[in-house]
């Protein structure tokens, strides 16, 4: 029954560590600021989120600090990119040629 | 087994942060390098606890949550300081 | 009387926080606890009116079930149609930012819908203004607000309109 535990919170570690390595690819290969918050912020929340299970079933003691550190990254995450990205905005960071519409330039407006 | 799989997952978590690291020595852009600084503590968070398991130290834990509370207010206030100044 | 509630909501809290943080129910650790969680409370209380807004009625808690798992559904299905736009090699992307509608009317109502908007991949809130939510977009499938809104906000709005308002 333990080395069952111990079995899933190996691949929970590994299955985690794969999407982060996917947010750090994401980050290289997307074209702009934007679609690098996308890539790079959300991949690492899911990944962290996987890698901190895992860790909590490899070792139950720590799973109340550990659940604690994955409810602060859930809800900060999605705020630090937000914020982020509104400024990117708003300072008029180069978007990638491939973008398509811009109603937030449009409505404020400038000209896409 | 179990332990082959923890070192795995520390080399993907390894390659994670080379490939952000490459983000936010690359730029171009003020904003490209905060989120690559971003993504590099998220996955810092992640490495410590790999090392707090390796190690079998809990109190390493608390470490990883300051510095996720940490690295939440920075990325605010560089933000902040990037939309009007300080 | 709401000021009352508010404030012992958010004392609570605190101090639930601080002893998931120790991770010890020991008579001085609680003591200091719930010290320091009364003394920011009572400086507090009034700035986090928000916590509050949650409406603690039977359907409210049913819709923050159906609200998580329906959350939990989409960050993973979205997290991997992400991981395929970055793994195959053309890179198919259509980015753009687009204007959605929100009904809901309460301040955390509308935190809670932007930030769950954020965390699955794909969408991303650039600003809320009042009402308006602009979101940037990975893959744009529509650029018009209704069809817009329809795909990205709708889902999520269901739930949070029971639990918020």
């Amino acid at each position: 029954m333990d080395g069952i535990l111990a079995l899933l919170g190996g691949i929970l570690l590994v299955a985690g560590t794969t999407f982060l390595l996917l947010g750090g690819l994401g980050l290289v290969r997307m074209p702009d600021v934007f679609n690098r918050i996308q890539a790079g912020t959300k991949a690492t929340t899911l990944g962290t989120l996987l890698s901190l299970a895992g860790i909590a079933c490899l070792q139950p003691a720590w799973a109340t600090k550990l659940l604690l550190i994955g409810l602060f990254i859930l809800f900060t995450n999605p705020i630090s990119s937000q914020v982020l990205a509104r400024a990117a905005h708003r300072i008029g960071t180069e978007k990638s040629p491939l973008t398509s519409v811009d109603r937030l330039a449009e409505d404020q407006g400038n000209t896409p | 087994m179990v332990d082959m799989l923890i070192y795995l997952a520390a080399t993907l978590a390894g390659l994670a942060l080379l490939l952000a690291l490459y983000r936010f020595i690359k730029g171009p852009s003020t904003a490209d390098r905060v989120i690559a600084f971003d993504v590099l503590t998220i996955i810092g968070i992640t490495a410590i606890g790999l090392v707090a398991l390796i190690e079998q130290r809990g109190i390493y834990l608390d470490v990883a949550l300051v510095y996720a509370l940490l690295s939440f207010l920075g990325v605010i206030v560089i933000a902040r300081y990037l939309e009007r100044g300080l | 009387m709401l000021k009352a509630v508010n404030f012992l909501v958010v004392w609570v809290l605190l101090v639930f926080f601080w002893v998931l943080l120790n991770g010890s129910l020991a008579t001085d650790v609680l003591l200091v606890g719930l010290i320091a969680s009364l003394i920011i409370s009572l400086l507090f209380s009034k700035d986090l009116a928000l916590i509050t807004e949650f409406r603690a009625t039977p359907p409210a808690f049913g819709a923050a079930l159906r609200y998580f798992l329906y959350f939990l559904k989409e960050l993973v299905k979205s997290n991997i149609r992400l991981a395929s736009i970055v793994l195959s090699p053309a890179l198919p992307l259509n980015p753009g930012i687009v204007k959605t509608r929100t009904r809901l009317k309460s301040r955390m109502g509308r935190l809670m819908l932007a930030n769950s908007i954020t965390l699955t991949p794909g969408t991303l809130t650039v600003e809320l203004d009042g009402e308006w939510l602009y979101v940037h977009w990975v893959t744009v499938e529509s650029t018009d607000i209704e069809a817009a809104t329809a795909e990205i906000v709708a889902g999520f709005e269901q739930h949070l309109e029971v639990m918020y308002g």
